[in-house]
């Protein structure tokens, strides 16, 4: 995607019947593998697991090699790299989907590790096309590229690259943060500094002096984890860009939408459930929706949602078109994902009354979801402050 | 931009209006226009938007969609791309608003071939101003509740009554006008007519004083007013269902064939220019990061309404055909009162200055920009029966009447 010259947005943002095909048969297939209720017997079956007992949060392995096989790891692969180079509109109709059922996988941190490596890509033979086939063949990956500040600047980076003693290729130093869903990953995408700039390595999960060290974390529909790297060796077949900040920053619209999404999809998923509670539940002999103070939070949720969704395939046709606006649309997009799911969250828990504060009550596990993704890359303020920057000028 | 689904036919016809409009740019108006066509005070704004409005109609920029017989245009999917010629060339706004968006979409529905011919060319051509009678005094948001008498009396109904918030009324030839035939039905005694007004016997048209200290909107006193049988619209006593129609349009949920134009240019770029051009703390508020802060939020929300009308019309990405289009007035209404709240903390002391004040910023807009716009979150249906109708008819709530 580098260099794309600016084309006229389609009025439709170019989802047409293949985005809706896939969009369709997503939801099918995981309203069929992933009810909510095998959900809450997958994550949720004893609170002790995750929280005080430190396992790893479960996942469906099956489903996963199911949706490989799909071609779902190949969505955001180019088919000159060997996969399906799907528009970004018809990927966030998946990931929405993929929210909405709060699906446990190393879907988006593989898409994400797509189009990271997608901008290292060059005129030129690059060793980013092999690592993008195996992604299409079915490895999972995930971004490294976090510091231990937590900091959203993708020239920031925790990992320090030395030269490789007397011979070619690096080694690699330091930590990456918060990368997701670590813990089934087969490959990271690593950033790390040089003095001579910024690199993205792919480093396989089993590389030697690479530690996976997982976070205890509140989502129980993912994984998370600090990378430590000692000492890590990398080839030259493995450094797939010398401007690695720039490319993650031409990257970053992709990776906004994709949360974005997935915070579109959570959120019609409390949106609904909350209002089929509010329908069902009675109190002083009415359905408690009857009462403009359940019924107003509930049709602001729905405003904020589809302002949300809006945005975000604006967002997503803005990528698919080349266009110059796509960070600002993307930051919006993901800002009012960011809002809109704090807001259905908040209402979600609150009109659920007792029962919502409760464990056996499924909403609290979209709750976290949401939760993690409001904060990832970056929460609602701080798209707001970079848009400030881009609207009105630099302070 | 959005134009990859236009017919060969309607991209001629874009390009002919973006250059009508280019090269018939209307001479600058005599006096300050208002912000929108329902705060329409002087006979001087009066003369010269309707005068305007007659150009966009010659021109075929207005009624593009309604049959030519009515003295429309014939066209179909015309009207969207004028509308967004005439906002994109920010020309003045189209006058006969209740003409355009309510009256003439509610006679092609329900009308005679008679009415139509009689009642829509001059909506359209906005020679003939239509104001709005469905408020009373005691029935606002309980719209039903209509205390209007109208009497059949020969070839004619005798109206008493009383009509409240009736934008336009000192300048209309035409009401649409829902009154009482029955005191036994709540609902099904409602007749809808179209109420002659201008020089009317028993009709008295007064104007009433807004909290900006303008005019603009009017109560009208029905007293042994005589409409002609020849006025009523479709049935005895289906006024409520006709009026139904009519708020369809009113509330932005279909596309009204009659068109609007916009004198205003992007509210996010203007509240950009009055943050750089205003202190605060010593400094630019144009560098205060609350300030920015709120600034970005009012471009999301905007931008978020651009969008949602682009994704109205892509069936696959909307959940509920009614679902974005529910939301139109509530999202509009709010986003104007919240930007002119908003550009009244910009500016800061000077936002307390009167219009007439030569120091007050942008002529006085912010404040009374902020004021006014309650007109419009409490007209057609105030924000918060709007609420109950989103949670009722599209998320299928239990009903609040």
């Amino acid at each position: 995607m580098t260099e794309t010259q600016p084309q006229k947005m389609p009025a439709d943002f170019g989802f047409g019947p293949d985005e809706e095909l896939l969009r369709d048969s997503a939801r099918k297939f995981l309203d069929q593998e992933m009810p909510v209720e095998k959900l809450r017997r997958l994550v949720a079956e004893d609170p002790d697991a995750v929280y005080t007992r430190g396992e790893a949060p479960a996942w469906d392995e099956k489903l996963w090699k199911q949706m490989v096989e799909l071609g779902w790891t190949g969505l955001a692969v180019p088919e000159s790299a060997g996969g399906v180079g799907f528009r970004s509109v018809g990927v966030a109709a998946l990931v929405e989907e993929v929210g909405r059922h709060a699906l446990p996988s190393p879907l988006l941190s593989t898409l994400a590790s797509s189009y990271v490596l997608r901008e290292a890509l060059t005129g030129e033979p690059s060793p980013a096309a092999a690592w993008l086939g195996r992604i299409a063949d079915g490895a999972a990956a995930s971004l490294a590229i976090t510091n231990a500040r937590g900091s959203w600047e993708p020239g920031e980076s925790g990992v320090i690259a030395e030269a490789e003693p007397g011979g070619d290729g690096l080694r690699l130093h330091g930590s990456a943060h918060f990368v997701q869903d670590a813990g089934k990953a087969e490959l990271f995408v690593v950033h790390a500094i040089r003095d001579d700039g910024s690199y993205l390595c792919v480093v396989p999960a089993d590389s030697p002096g690479l530690v996976v060290r997982p976070d205890h974390i509140h989502d129980l529909t993912r994984d998370q984890a600090t990378l430590v790297f000692d000492d890590v060796p990398v080839t030259n077949d493995q450094v797939v860009s010398r401007e690695g900040a720039a490319a993650l920053a031409r990257a970053w619209p992709a990776l906004l939408v994709l949360v974005a999404a997935d915070l579109c999809g959570s959120s019609e998923w409390q949106l609904q459930t909350t209002v089929e509670y509010a329908r069902t539940r009675k109190q002083f002999d009415r359905p408690i929706g009857f009462f403009q103070a359940v019924k107003h939070p509930l049709s602001d949720g729905m405003v904020m949602i589809d302002r949300a969704r809006s945005l975000l395939y604006h967002a997503a046709c803005c990528i698919d078109s080349g266009s110059n606006e796509a960070e600002t649309a993307a930051r919006m997009a993901k800002s009012a994902a960011s809002d809109a799911g704090a807001y259905l969250s908040d209402r979600s828990v609150q009109l659920h009354g007792g029962i919502g504060f409760t464990w056996e009550c499924d909403v609290h596990l979209f709750f976290k979801r949401s939760l993690h993704n409001q904060a990832l890359y970056g929460d609602a303020v701080h798209h707001r402050r970079k848009l400030a920057d881009l609207l009105i000028g630099p302070i | 931009m959005a134009d990859a689904q236009l017919t060969a036919e309607q991209a001629d016809f874009q390009e002919y209006a973006e250059r009508w409009l280019a090269e018939n740019a209307p001479p600058p108006p005599p006096e300050r226009l208002p912000i929108s066509a329902i705060e329409v005070m002087t006979t001087g704004q009066r003369d010269y938007l309707q005068a305007w409005q007659y150009r966009c109609w010659e021109a075929g920029l207005v009624g593009c969609d309604y049959p030519r017989e009515v003295g429309g245009g014939g066209h179909e999917g015309f009207q969207r791309i004028a509308n967004q010629a005439m906002a994109g060339a920010r020309t003045p706004l189209l006058i006969n608003i209740v003409g355009l968006q309510m009256a003439a979409p509610t006679i092609l529905v329900h009308g005679t071939d008679e009415q139509k011919r009689k009642f829509i060319p001059g909506a359209l051509s906005g020679e003939e101003i239509w104001c709005q009678g469905f408020s009373e005094p005691g029935a606002g948001s309980d719209m039903a509740n209509q205390q209007t008498l109208a009497v059949r009396d020969g070839d004619d109904w005798v109206v008493n009554g009383h009509k409240v918030w009736t934008s336009l009324g000192h300048f209309a030839k035409w009401m649409i006008l829902i009154a009482r035939t029955s005191k036994h039905h709540k609902y099904d005694g409602l007749t809808y007519f179209l109420a002659p007004i201008e020089g009317t016997p028993g009709v008295t048209v007064r104007p009433l004083v807004k909290i900006t200290g303008e005019s603009g909107f009017n109560e009208v006193l029905f007293e042994d007013a005589r409409v002609p049988d020849a006025n009523r619209l479709d049935e005895v006593g289906k006024g409520w269902t006709v009026a139904m129609t009519t708020l369809t349009y009113e509330r932005g949920a279909a596309e009204s064939a009659g068109g609007g134009g916009s004198s205003q240019a992007h509210p996010t770029q203007r509240l950009i220019d009055l943050a750089k051009s205003s202190w605060r703390d010593g400094r630019s508020a144009a560098d205060d990061p609350v300030t920015r802060d709120a600034i970005v939020q009012m471009a999301i929300v905007g931008e978020g309404i651009r969008q949602n009308g682009r994704r109205a019309r892509v069936p696959a990405l909307t959940e509920h055909p009614m679902r974005i289009p529910l939301q139109s007035k509530l999202l509009v209404s709010e986003f104007a009162q919240d930007v002119a709240r908003l550009g009244v903390d910009i500016a800061g002391a000077h936002s307390t200055l009167y219009k007439l004040d030569p120091s007050a910023p942008d002529a006085g807009h912010w404040p009374l920009a902020y004021m006014g716009s309650y007109g419009h979150t409490i007209a057609a249906g105030t924000n918060e029966i709007q609420r109950n109708i989103i949670g009722e008819r599209v998320l299928g709530l239990p009903k609040s009447k």
